[in-house]
């Protein structure tokens, strides 16, 4: 099982959202993060102090799902997530060691 | 602390306590008289004095007048509750909005009570050219009372009740009754402190600033609107021109507020952290209001629903507009963009430099007067405050002293004959109100500050301000 956790553009979440649903995830967990990549922040200026804002605005969603699935998923996210511009984002994929629907306390591959 | 709350609320009440004076036991003899007799043939009525407050007939009463200004009161107060609450309210960091919002109605309810005990009286009534008498202290002798002798005299003619009321008037508003005037004058001694605040946002103790209100209130307001104002003042008796508050309300409050960034020292991390305001859409809303409520400060302050209010409010509108372009046009090319704050601060810029011409200039020169206003407070508020270094951290100095220093010297120069009520301006005599207005302003807020920090302290301590005051003064927050 993998761990997916992308960090995407705000306005990109629906469509994310649905484009992951079409390959088969069943849940995601979504983040409003603030961080910074090789995006430049933007300065902001009130009455003549200037601020900058380092940090940009991002979203942040979680997919736990099987191995089999993970590539495309991974592809689904690239492909609708994607602006071409700096700033699109980062998708971290990680090994996933248990998960456990609390309802009923199935595991792993029944629980996701 | 709260033994120094209780002390200051404990004046507070006794200064109230000899209530009794203030029936109506002063209608003037003359008055009287003339309205015992007229069952048999009306007296003619007693004219209003011009040089103190007297008692009229209630028939005497303009009521378009009366209508006019009973809703200028209201529009005025409207000016720093809620709008000038929110217009600084939104450009705190959010830790310290309600504190920022309790200032504004704190000093609402705090100079009311002063202006009754003895600040209308102060300002208002003829004394020396320095400061008014107290003939009117508890509001004594401000009546509306129904002459029982007249009536009874009179109970079988109904056409002549209509003289049987009678009313005090300020001579400085004939046409009204003075609980109006004076009402309406309140409204303008609340708004002056409470401009101030923008200079100590963030930082400064609850209680020190109560303090501080009610004692500049008493002894900074109140002669000042008398030098002004108050026919045998010096100002007014020199002939400086100030129809809507320009010195009285708006060069006294910057000034004040200069100080109280220089005694206050700069908040804890400015210019190192930052300190963007959390919410400009309270602030836009804070200075619409503003904006609505000016038109009873500056078509209100002709006391008369007549032409002369009328062209205050054209030119106060005008002036307005011009000055919110002006600095959103500084902005677009000095910074970049066009900001919310921006054109709400030049807006602003605006009201405050056109209140001291209103009912004095036509629409050009207004348009003038705002370019100005908008340009000038544009680089005060930018470029004046990073140079000389001090935080008056919502720009009460670069804004309202600034605006209000260009608008009297320019009501000096555009002054015009032409208008009914109008008169001739002298940029040396706006100038002189305007260097008295600084100096007695600045040097008497300069010692109140300092007498109240060797005592209980400006500034909250460091752990507080870094929390923020709303919780650690006022045990509340706002998600």
């Amino acid at each position: 099982m993998k761990l997916i956790t992308a960090i995407i553009k705000p306005f990109k979440l629906e469509d994310v959202r649905k484009a992951v649903g079409d390959v088969g995830v069943q849940g995601v967990t979504v983040t409003e993060v603030r961080g910074f990549g090789r995006q430049r922040g933007h300065t902001e200026v009130y009455r003549g102090a200037e601020y900058l804002v380092e940090f940009v605005p991002k979203t942040k969603i979680e997919i736990a799902v099987d191995d089999a699935l993970a590539e495309r998923v991974i592809e689904a996210i690239i492909n609708t997530a994607r602006t071409g511009k700096v700033g699109d984002g980062k998708i971290f994929v990680l090994d996933l060691e248990q998960v456990v629907r609390i309802r009923t306390g199935e595991r792993d591959a029944s629980a996701i | 602390m709260i033994t120094l709350s209780r002390s200051f609320l404990f004046a507070l009440l006794a200064l109230s306590v000899p209530l009794a004076w203030a029936d109506a036991t002063s209608v003037p003899a003359p008055e009287a008289a003339a309205a015992v007799a007229p069952a048999a043939a009306p007296a003619a009525p007693p004219a209003p004095s011009t040089t103190e407050p007297s008692v009229v007939l209630n028939s005497q009463i303009n009521s378009g007048d009366t209508a006019w200004m009973l809703a200028s009161m209201a529009l005025v107060l409207m000016m720093t509750v809620p709008g000038l609450a929110l217009f600084y309210g939104g450009m705190v960091r959010k830790k310290n909005v309600l504190a920022t919002l309790m200032q504004s109605f704190a000093i609402t309810c705090l100079v009311t009570i002063l202006w009754y005990v003895i600040g209308y009286s102060l300002a208002f009534t003829p004394g020396t050219p320095y400061v008014g008498g107290l003939s009117r202290l508890f509001m004594n002798g401000v009546i509306y009372i129904k002459d029982v002798a007249a009536a009874a005299a009179t109970k079988d003619t109904p056409a002549v009740d209509a003289v049987i009321g009678k009313v005090s008037v300020s001579h400085l508003g004939v046409t009204i009754p003075e609980t109006v005037y004076s009402m309406f004058q309140l409204t303008f001694a609340i708004i002056t402190p409470a401009l101030i605040c923008g200079a100590f946002a963030e930082r400064m103790k609850f209680s020190a600033m109560l303090w501080f209100m009610a004692i500049w209130s008493i002894i900074v307001y109140a002669p000042i609107a008398h030098w002004m104002w108050e026919p045998g003042g010096w100002g007014a008796t020199a002939g400086v021109l100030d129809f809507a508050g320009g010195t009285v309300v708006h060069i006294n409050a910057g000034i004040a507020a200069l100080a109280c960034a220089l005694v206050l020292g700069k908040r804890v991390g400015y210019n190192k952290e930052p300190m963007a305001p959390h919410n400009l859409v309270l602030t836009l809303i804070g200075a619409s209001l503003l904006w609505v409520g000016w038109f009873g400060f500056n078509a209100g302050s002709a006391v008369a629903a007549d032409g002369r209010a009328g062209m205050a409010m054209a030119v106060t509108q005008i002036a307005t507009a011009a000055a919110a372009l002006a600095w959103m046009f500084m902005e677009w090319t000095v910074k970049g963009k066009p900001s919310v704050l921006g054109i709400a601060s030049g807006a602003v810029a605006g009201l405050v430099a056109i209140t001291p011409a209103s009912g004095f200039v036509m629409p050009t020169p207004a348009v003038i007067i705002g370019v100005a206003a908008g340009v000038i407070c544009f680089f005060a508020a930018t470029t004046l405050k990073k140079a000389l270094g001090y935080d008056d951290s919502l720009d009460a100095f670069g804004v309202h002293c600034i605006g209000g220093i260009v608008g009297a010297l320019l009501t000096g120069v555009f002054a015009s004959t032409a208008l009914d009520g109008g008169q001739a301006g002298s940029v040396l005599t706006q100038s002189k109100a305007v260097v008295a207005t600084m100096i007695y302003g600045f040097v008497v807020s300069y010692a109140i500050l300092k007498v109240i920090d060797m005592t209980i302290g400006l500034r909250v301590n460091e752990e507080e301000e870094r929390e923020g005051l709303d919780v650690s003064l006022h045990g509340e927050h706002v998600e």
